[in-house]
């Protein structure tokens, strides 16, 4: 029988392999909204663990809402990638410093 | 049994995710993520959440992960640039997770989450999941779900307009010069004499 530590800690360390992976991969950003993506997993498999374990459907529409503004998210992330590249050449975050900020 | 299917998965989920997060190549990053989908889909599965995990693997693989795939076709990058500092954060970064585990552990390990207020278990055993959620979606979460697609229509056109090339392949029309235009603009007066009849 699972019980919600296991999967709680499955998506704990899911989390912190996405945030090393932001740590590691800074320069691309594709790999970056990859780890996002991995991020947002983390936090659905979260939701639906308690979801289970305290009997209450609700969890899960929050996953459904999440899955939804993710894909929103990643469908305009990458819209706004390929723009990018188009302008600059570049995908490497150190070379987009235009405004000098 | 359940147990053991859960730790493979388990196990293959954060696999998948650490070979997303060092490998070189972003295609082989793309390939493994929609693993790291699949078998989170599979825990989802164990879960009781049927309608959930068959909606990941149709939305994620199916839709975004195809999404991903093209875009990392499409752009010509350069590989090398990027990778430059990854040998440098590499410390820092798992310094940085390991610690994150250890504040995290500390909090989901305790004997609270293993109390018996957790043990309550599957919703219903008897009635489809997919029925409960769309009971749920549509009566208690229903503006929520209309801002949902809302947010999905907005991101179609804003992925749209923004990827469309500035090449004029479409045509469309020009409100305001339509408006402007005079009788000068268009129509041209041409004097001439009038032809005589031959023969």
């Amino acid at each position: 029988m699972i019980t919600l530590p296991e999967v709680l800690l499955l998506a704990t360390l899911l989390f912190c392999i996405s945030i090393a992976g932001i740590f590691l991969n800074r320069k691309n950003v594709l790999i970056l909204l990859m780890c996002i993506e991995l991020m947002l997993l983390s936090v659905n498999i979260n939701f639906i663990a308690f979801s289970h374990f305290l009997g209450d459907i609700h969890g899960q529409v929050f996953v459904f809402f999440i899955l939804t503004v993710a894909a929103a998210e990643s469908a305009i992330g990458l819209a706004i990638l390929v723009v990018m590249f188009r302008n600059r050449d570049t995908i490497n975050v150190d070379e987009l410093d235009s405004m000098k900020g | 049994m359940t147990q053991i299917i859960f730790y493979i998965f388990g196990a293959m989920l954060l696999l998948s995710a650490t070979v997303v997060v060092v490998i070189k190549n972003p295609i082989h990053a793309a390939l493994f993520l929609v693993l790291s989908f699949f078998s989170s889909a599979a825990v989802w599965l164990l879960l009781n959440a049927e309608f959930l995990a068959i909606v990941l693997v149709l939305v994620y693989v199916g839709a975004v992960m195809v999404l991903f795939l093209f875009v990392v076709m499409m752009l010509d990058i350069n590989l090398a640039t990027l990778r430059e500092g990854f040998a440098r954060y590499f410390p820092l970064g798992i310094i940085i997770a390991l610690l994150l585990v250890i504040a995290m552990g500390m909090v989901v390990g305790s004997d609270y989450f293993s109390s018996d207020t957790y043990k309550q278990m599957s919703i219903s055993a008897t009635q489809s999941n997919t029925k409960l959620l769309g009971l749920a979606i549509y009566t208690d979460y229903l503006y929520q779900f209309e801002i949902a697609g809302a947010i999905l229509l907005v991101a179609i056109i804003a992925a749209i307009s923004l990827s469309m090339s500035k090449l004029k392949i479409t045509k469309s029309t020009h409100a305001n010069e339509q408006v402007l235009a005079k009788k000068e603009d268009r129509l041209r007066i041409v004097k001439m004499k009038s032809e005589e009849k031959k023969g």
